[in-house]
């Protein structure tokens, strides 16, 4: 099925992420196939609060990329994260309506993913569409996440480049600073920049840049320009194309790319340990060993850490 | 009229049309009077009980049947009988495509051509509509929206060759384009360029067409998508405010503007709710175009509307059921005070009215007006605790929607609208409410005749009338000589103009489309020559 | 999640939501996007004006276990058979559901034509759920 998929055929590559979404032993085989090929491409995570135009720049921005594109290329990928809801695990994933009007549907694959409750799920496959749309030659990979939520902004801010969107308005871009999302962006996007409030908005964003400012000699620095776009119109879009190719130059140049790059699998990686810890620790908490341990935790004679720490205590020497 | 709302001003008033010549009683022989209960009286502000002094007691209702399908030259000939029996209101309807501003020949329109309504493509289609019908001497209403100005272009043009001045023509046009986005979903353009349009309009139509209604704002399609009541009346008066808005920012005078304003809500089944709603609206209506939008003619503050009763309400099940719901909900239009009243047939939730389901919907309506005494007496539950209470829920109700849309817009319910399109408010709220709805069905916490419940005797539906596809072939070859026929050189240099406008905000683009269907560009071609500088519009996925 | 929306290997449903042609009622669609959410499906919503081109492209991609149409125009004969025959033109084993005012008549001529259920108004989740469970490959 990979070859299908490397050969161009949709319907396998549609199928793949679903068996990386699903994880397991046909996920982690996949992985061994898709890694070595994989490495190639720029990803970009792209965040903001709902109603800030994502996915229409992101589909404008998958356009620019698109046009660009050497002619034995794929094209671009885009995967667009919507919440699963906490009560049910049902999702409803929207995001193609808009981007669908504004993309070159030849040079585009969009995959809907939900967060599917469980945060370290999504942490394991985004890493792991991005894998897969890398090695069969997807070249740029769009992340879209909504930007509120730890993982959601971990997952665009570990990203080679990480956009972030904002909408003229009072506090738009107070919130961004205190969803943390200042500290990822590498660029910064004023969306609906037509609408009165936007160089405000601007202003806001350079000040709090200016007061976080910290350059350290000898670490390369980038000061995020910011950029002002009307995404329905797609005015400010080939500057944003731009900025992404400066960025990724400078990543290259810098060897920060290689940096980033190292980061984002060690914290995949880390996901993975986490991941296999817990289903270790949980299935010795079914043992004898662990129901007499929980029976000490109820008896007040041992603490529950205590109980964790003995559980695991071959792995933790 | 007097302003003093007072029993002797209101008897005044209504002594001064005269009554109809029935007699204002019960079955029983008892004599009722026009009246009962407290002021302010009907036709004395806030309207609370009635635009007019007399109400029903002068002039019924219109009794107005929205319907048609089939060809221009179909519909030509049913306008024609109505006029033979002395109607003189024709009420038009538009097939899909050409409420969407696509020609007959376009690949979307497949299917679609003349079912739901009449095709319009070109000029010579409105001329065969209303050949040989003096458009001096009757109303016409045409329920379109999107591409409202191109269509009252085409008007114009048909008129103006048949020898009438424009400024004879009497009308309503609905071009109630917020409702668009948020519930019939009929839009082509972004909001913006399309509120830009309808001041266009407005503006032509003030200046030069002193007896045409340019808008009818709608509550009944909000209703119809799942909102409650309470959301029909406040986007529906939110909705009117923001055309005012639009209306003065155009250098329009408020009083010039809104006395041509008219409205149009639902009846939906539960009765008391409704008759709170009707009563409701005319209330605040009144109270801000005078305390908000400083008034002065009292025909500004009128809220005088038509009013449907509730598709949705329709089943499929035991069709014959829903002659009874349309009987309550007409009635319940009646008792709000409706200025003029469509019926259901009983079959539309399936497929297009039959010539015999369509009579009994009239039918109904007669038996309202002349054999249940609702005529006799205005705003007869005007003063139940109940129905009082049911008025000032609503009010308040509509009132939270108002702050919530000011403080969006910043001060501006214009913009508060634009803002809660943007935003997906009024389709989230509307899809909550349709959402709860259908969940308490699902439930069996809402029972529905027929449907959820007392289920047995189902005949299931007989009879439907469908649609051939020879007014789909006929309308393909009318299109294809006209196209074959015109100057085509007139018309590429028509469109350009057309374009040109659309990209100079300060132009009003009414004399351009006229020029354009005059050459005989079609329908989309003049829709497309506005896309390509206005753009499309994509509603975001709230759900 | 619930058992209901388990697809057979114990996933969650992914099920494309979309109505074809001009047809701008999306009441239906929007409460069925609801139900199906809260019954733990995926919902991949396209809403309206969309063509069997645009559905197909999204299948593919989203990898979907069935596509729902909402018809409420009388273009179901035409519309809701075109896009069976594209689903299956593009090698597809995808089930597509019709839901909406559809005659009894009519029922029979759209099974028979391929589509894998027909769905009238005032279908409860239950039914929903049950009939793209059943017509889902497994």
């Amino acid at each position: 099925m990979f070859e299908r998929a490397v050969a161009g055929e949709r319907r396998a590559l549609g199928r793949l992420l679903t068996l990386v979404e699903r994880g397991g032993p046909a996920g982690d085989e996949l992985a061994e196939i898709a890694h070595p090929r994989a490495g190639h491409c720029h990803v970009v995570g792209l965040t903001g609060a709902p109603g800030a135009g994502k996915s229409t720049i992101t589909g404008r921005l998958a356009a620019a990329a698109s046009a660009a594109r050497a002619d034995d290329t794929p094209g671009v990928g885009v995967v667009a994260i919507d919440p699963s809801s906490p009560i049910t695990g049902g999702a409803i994933l929207g995001d193609r309506i808009r981007m669908d009007e504004v993309i070159d549907r030849e040079g585009t694959f969009v995959r809907s993913m939900a967060t599917r409750g469980s945060s370290g799920g999504l942490a394991l496959a985004v890493p792991g569409a991005i894998r897969v749309l890398d090695a069969v030659a997807y070249d740029p990979v769009i992340i879209e996440t909504v930007g509120v939520g730890q993982v959601e902004v971990d997952i665009a801010g570990t990203a080679d480049t990480t956009v972030v969107v904002v909408t003229p308005g009072w506090g738009d871009a107070v919130q961004a600073n205190k969803a943390g999302l200042l500290e990822v962006a590498d660029i910064f996007v004023v969306n609906k920049a037509e609408r009165p409030g936007a160089s405000d908005a601007r202003r806001d964003l350079e000040l709090m840049l200016d007061l976080g400012a910290h350059p350290v000699e000898g670490v390369p620095h980038w000061r995020a320009p910011i950029l002002m776009t009307t995404a329905t119109d797609g005015t400010g879009i080939d500057e944003l194309w731009n900025e992404v190719g400066k960025h990724r130059t400078w990543l290259q140049e810098t060897g920060e790319l290689e940096n980033r790059r190292q980061s984002r699998d060690r914290f995949e990686m880390l996901g993975r340990v986490d991941e296999l810890l817990g289903a270790v620790g949980r299935a010795r908490a079914e043992s004898d060993h662990g129901v007499r341990l929980l029976g000490e935790v109820k008896e007040r004679s041992m603490s529950p850490a205590a109980a964790a720490s003995e559980l695991l205590n071959d792995l933790l020497q | 009229m007097s302003t003093e709302p007072s029993r002797a001003a209101w008897e005044e008033a209504f002594a001064q049309t005269p009554e109809r010549d029935v007699d204002f009683e019960t079955m029983s022989g008892v004599p009722v009077e026009p009246i009962y209960g407290e002021g302010p009286y009907p036709g004395q502000y806030p309207y609370t009980r009635g635009v007019y002094p007399s109400m029903y007691r002068s002039r019924l209702w219109t009794m107005r049947m929205f319907a048609g399908f089939g060809t221009a030259e179909d519909t030509n000939g049913r306008f024609k009988e109505l006029l033979r029996h002395g109607g003189t209101g024709l009420s038009t309807a538009f097939d899909m495509p050409t409420l969407m501003g696509r020609d007959s020949d376009s690949e979307w329109a497949e299917g679609e051509v003349g079912h739901c309504g009449v095709a319009i493509d070109t000029l010579p289609d409105m001329e065969d509509l209303f050949a040989d019908i003096d458009l001096a001497g009757v109303s016409t209403s045409m329920t379109i929206n999107g591409p409202a100005p191109i269509i009252m272009a085409m008007y114009i043009a048909t008129a103006e060759k048949s020898g009438v001045e424009r400024s004879k023509l009497a009308g309503t046009i609905q071009s109630d384009i917020f409702k668009e986005y948020q519930a019939q979903k009929e839009y082509i353009y972004p909001p913006r360029p399309s509120v830009r349009l309808i001041t266009d309009l407005m503006r032509f139509t003030s200046a030069e067409m002193p007896k045409w209604h340019p808008i009818s704002v709608s509550g009944y399609h909000i209703r119809e998508a799942g909102s409650t009541a309470a959301q029909e009346l406040a986007f529906t008066l939110a909705n009117g405010f923001a055309y005012v808005e639009a209306a003065v920012a155009a250098g329009l005078d408020v009083d010039d503007f809104a006395p041509r304003l008219s409205f149009f809500f639902n009846s939906h089944i539960d009765f008391f709710e409704e008759i709170g709603k009707f009563r409701a609206a005319r209330r605040i209506w009144a109270r801000w175009m005078k305390e908000r939008y400083g008034a002065k003619n009292p025909k500004s503050m009128l809220c005088r509307f038509h009013t449907q009763t509730a598709g949705v309400s329709l089943t499929a099940q035991q069709p014959e059921n829903n002659i009874a719901r349309v009987a309550i909900q007409a009635l319940a239009g009646v008792i709000g005070g409706s200025q003029s009243l469509h019926t259901d047939a009983y079959d539309e939730a399936m497929a297009l009215p039959t010539e015999k389901s369509a009579r009994i919907a009239l039918r109904t309506q007669q038996i309202v007006a002349h054999e249940t005494g609702a005529a006799n007496v205005i705003d007869p539950l005007g003063g139940s605790p109940y129905v009082e209470w049911m008025t000032d829920e609503m009010e308040r109700r509509a009132e939270e929607v108002f702050a919530h849309l000011d403080e969006l817009g910043d001060g501006s319910i214009l913009e508060g609208v634009y803002e809660g399109i943007e935003n997906g408010y009024f389709v989230g709220e509307i899809a909550d409410a349709a959402y709860r709805f259908e969940r308490n069905v699902n439930a069996g916490r809402r029972i529905i005749v027929g449907v959820t419940d007392f289920t047995d005797g189902d005949e299931g539906q007989k009879n439907l009338l469908r649609i051939g596809p020879e007014v789909e072939e006929y309308q393909l070859k009318r299109l294809a000589s006209v196209k074959q026929a015109r100057d085509n050189a007139k018309v590429d240099a028509a469109l350009a103009q057309v374009s040109a406008d659309a990209a100079d905000p300060t132009i009003n683009m009414m004399p351009s489309l006229i020029e354009a269907v005059k050459v005989h560009a079609t329908e989309e071609e003049v829709v497309m020559a506005m896309e390509k500088v206005f753009g499309t519009y994509v509603e975001q996925a709230i759900v | 999640m619930t058992d209901a929306a388990a697809a057979t290997d114990g996933e969650p449903l992914r099920v494309i939501l979309a109505k074809l042609g001009l047809d701008g009622h999306d009441r239906g669609l929007k409460v069925v996007a609801r139900m199906l959410r809260d019954a733990g499906v995926e919902v991949i919503y396209l809403g309206l004006r969309q063509t069997a081109a645009t559905i197909i492209n999204a299948a593919e991609q989203e990898d979907a276990d069935a596509i729902g149409l909402s018809m409420h125009n009388a273009g179901h004969l035409t519309l809701a058979p075109r896009m069976v025959n594209a689903v299956k033109e593009a090698g597809l084993d995808i089930p597509v559901i019709v839901g909406g005012i559809i005659p009894d008549e009519d029922i029979t001529e759209l099974l028979d034509k391929g589509v894998a259920a027909v769905l009238g108004p005032g279908a409860s989740t239950d039914e929903v759920i049950a009939a793209i469970r059943d017509s889902v490959p497994s």
